[in-house]
């Protein structure tokens, strides 16, 4: 990756987000869990949240595919904008967006049915795959990307619970690129998997960038700066400071994300 | 960490004194509370084992006895005299004549013959009374399907009447005095010789699974009472379930949590646990006073039970589709499911074993119930096996109740006989939704 001033040379590069967030508020009731957060995210990019728990990480990442909407109590004001257009909008479908901004789970979450039937389902929902020939080819494609078929092409009919932790993760990010989405959203993903698995996501998610806009809240300070191009650091619900990885992690420019990467807080 | 010391009793900076006898007391103490509660716990299950042991055995001594019946075995003579000549008359006009004979006359003479010391209108009513008035209809129906009997004589197996059998079966005290009991001398000994001339036998009595109801206990059989409850069950089913099953997700799923819904929710809790009686009241109201539906019907009683299970169905559907993990929701509304794709394609599939086990404890619970169709009619005593849900029926604990409030000895074992059919219905019942729930339960 390219180091040198890094800012302006990756504004150069993007003319425009793929996302962006401008002044988000959300609120768990009378709890304000994020304050006024702006942040770009670009399209060919991997970038980390990281910051401690509860500092609001995780929930600002269900806000850009809108997955707060279940929870009765939270409410979101601001503006996030996918391709200029603000999903908060009351016009936009929210079932498109979810599938054009996939998410990957914390705990691996496949389900209870056959290793195929979990990457075709989003497809099939969708009616992007018409013929069972072109869904085939959509499974094998997604579970190549995910690299997962070498491991699973003799046993698609067996059930998504029965692989390992990190087979699982791998097969729920199949099943999100089988939607063919613009942005995948990840929620630590590797924070239930052993140090092995860890490292074939890692290979994943770096196999990935590029392809995908890549968002991925951790809490691993190592990952975050393995993988990602771009870091925003959060702490009691704000955005403390974000840029280039290799910038925040060798000369933060705020004592609080000096203090929480050196683990001085946290 | 501060470095205070954890506090004791007594505080001291040194390390706890594990071999005290303070200490050695307290363990002493601890084991002996948790034997006296595993004791305690043992005995609560030991007393509860026994009642039910002392339950059932109860029944199925009463019972057994409920499913064999004594019968007699007599020479009838088909006297083409009485009964007319097959091959002299059409077949209508042979039938027609067969059907107004008195087939009593057929058993009074083999009984005179076996008894030929016996005169006297009175002394021979008792004696043809010895043989249950079923008998007759069982004749005819043997010449009817088998006129080539005509003229023959054949040893003929015949029901004894309720008393006799209660004999036979020891539950009738012969060394009481006379006056103090239902069966006189001279019948007894009547039935010395018969027991003597090897005519009396016991036997596994068929009709009492597939005849319907009858004022004679020899005869009253639970096949219209099962049928009745399977006509009921089933529109008990077809009514609850689906109701049920999309209150429960339009409540867990799809409802705004609000006071409204709160309310909601708290009546159907409320419902599950008014007494039955009531709904019986409501059925009575709703569907045969306002919409005018046929006393006694099946059809009538399943919609009154449909409305005692709907609570059982929700509160139970609810619990299961709520006990589906969030994870495989987030997961297909990360797909881009739509919440009635959410619904319809993981939650239900998961929560149906507990769907379906909450069902079957539901239709178990109205198989049992028999208060709510008193109410409605279906208390009447029927002895056709009901053909159609808008026929009149009974269903079996209804039928056990009527059975039970009868006057003759003999009911006592068909009350306890039905009892075990019923609890035969009800334990398969729970088999059924056992097994469903072990074959179809997720691991996770």
């Amino acid at each position: 990756m390219n180091n040198a001033t890094p800012e302006t040379d990756s504004d150069a590069r993007h003319a425009k987000p793929k996302m962006a967030a401008k002044g988000v508020n959300v609120f768990y009731g009378d709890n304000h869990a994020i304050k006024d957060i702006n942040l770009d995210l670009y399209a060919d990019e991997v970038t980390s949240l990281i910051g401690p728990s509860g500092c609001g990480k995780s929930t600002f990442l269900r806000c850009l595919n809108r997955m707060n909407d279940t929870i009765p109590i939270c409410r979101v004001s601001g503006e996030i904008l996918l391709e200029d257009e603000n999903i908060y909008t009351s016009g936009i479908d929210v079932v498109q967006l979810r599938a054009r901004v996939g998410m990957v789970f914390q705990k691996p979450n496949p389900f209870p049915k056959s290793i195929y039937d979990n990457v075709a389902y989003g497809p099939r929902i969708h009616g992007l795959a018409v013929h069972r020939s072109d869904l085939d080819e959509v499974v094998t494609t997604s579970l190549e990307k995910a690299g997962l078929w070498n491991e699973v092409k003799d046993r698609l009919d067996s059930s998504g619970t029965a692989l390992s932790g990190g087979q699982q993760q791998r097969l729920c990010i199949a099943r999100a690129i089988a939607v063919n989405p613009e942005v995948i959203l990840m929620d630590e993903p590797c924070s239930a998997l052993d140090p092995i698995a860890t490292a074939k996501i890692e290979a994943l998610i770096d196999e990935l960038s590029g392809r995908y806009a890549i968002i991925i809240v951790t809490h691993s300070m190592q990952q975050a700066a393995r993988i990602s191009q771009k870091t925003a650091f959060f702490h009691l619900g704000e955005m403390v400071e974000y840029g280039n990885t290799t910038e925040i992690f060798t000369s933060p420019k705020e004592d609080r994300t000096r203090d929480y990467i050196t683990g001085r807080i946290g | 960490m501060t470095d205070r010391p954890i506090s004791h009793s007594e505080p001291s900076n040194g390390p706890t004194d594990w071999k005290s006898d303070a200490m050695q007391a307290r363990i002493g103490r601890r084991y002996r509370r948790e034997r006296t509660f595993q004791l305690l716990g043992f005995s609560a299950v030991v007393v509860s084992i026994l009642f039910l042991v002392f339950l059932l055995g109860n029944i199925v001594k009463n019972g057994a006895y409920g499913f064999v019946q004594t019968s007699v075995s007599i020479d009838v003579t088909f006297s083409a005299d009485l009964l007319g000549d097959p091959t002299a008359l059409s077949p209508q006009a042979f039938t027609e004549k067969v059907r107004k004979t008195n087939m009593l006359r057929l058993i009074q003479a083999s009984m005179q013959d076996l008894f030929p010391e016996v005169k006297g209108r009175r002394d021979t009513r008792t004696l043809l009374r010895m043989v249950s008035t079923g008998a007759r209809a069982q004749l005819r129906n043997m010449i009817l399907s088998d006129p080539t009997l005509i003229g023959t004589t054949k040893r003929v197996e015949l029901l004894t009447s309720d008393d006799i059998d209660q004999v036979i079966k020891g539950n009738i005290d012969v060394a009481l005095p006379e006056a103090n009991r239902k069966v006189k001398d001279n019948e007894l000994s009547w039935l010395k010789t018969l027991q003597n001339d090897d005519r009396i036998s016991l036997n596994f009595h068929s009709q009492f699974l597939t005849g319907g109801d009858s004022r004679e206990p020899e005869l009253a059989g639970v096949w219209g009472a099962i049928v009745g409850s399977a006509f009921t069950l089933m529109v008990t089913l077809l009514t609850a379930f689906p109701i049920g099953l999309c209150a429960a997700v339009y409540l867990e799923e799809f409802a705004p949590k609000n006071r409204f819904t709160d309310i909601i929710e708290i009546n159907i809790n409320n419902l599950a646990a008014v007494p039955s009686i009531v709904f019986g009241l409501l059925g009575l109201a709703v569907f045969l006073s306002v919409m005018g539906m046929p006393r006694s019907a099946p059809i009538v009683g399943g919609l009154t039970l449909a409305l005692l299970t709907l609570p059982t169905v929700i509160i139970a559907s609810r619990a299961s589709i709520a006990a589906v993990p969030p994870s495989i929701r987030d997961a297909a509304r990360g797909l881009g499911a739509s919440q009635m794709q959410v619904v319809f394609h993981h939650v239900i599939p998961l929560a149906m074993p507990g769907i379906m086990t909450g069902t079957i404890i539901g239709m178990a619970r109205a198989l049992g119930e028999s208060a709510p169709l008193l109410m409605i009619g279906m208390v009447a005593f029927i002895v056709d096996i009901p053909g159609s849900i808008n026929d009149a029926a009974t269903v079996l604990p209804v039928q056990i109740y009527l059975w039970a409030d009868s006057p003759e000895r003999a009911f006592v074992e068909k009350t306890s006989a039905a009892i075990m059919v019923l609890l035969f219905f009800l334990i398969a019942m729970n088999g059924i939704a056992i097994w469903l729930r072990q074959k179809f339960e997720q691991k996770w």
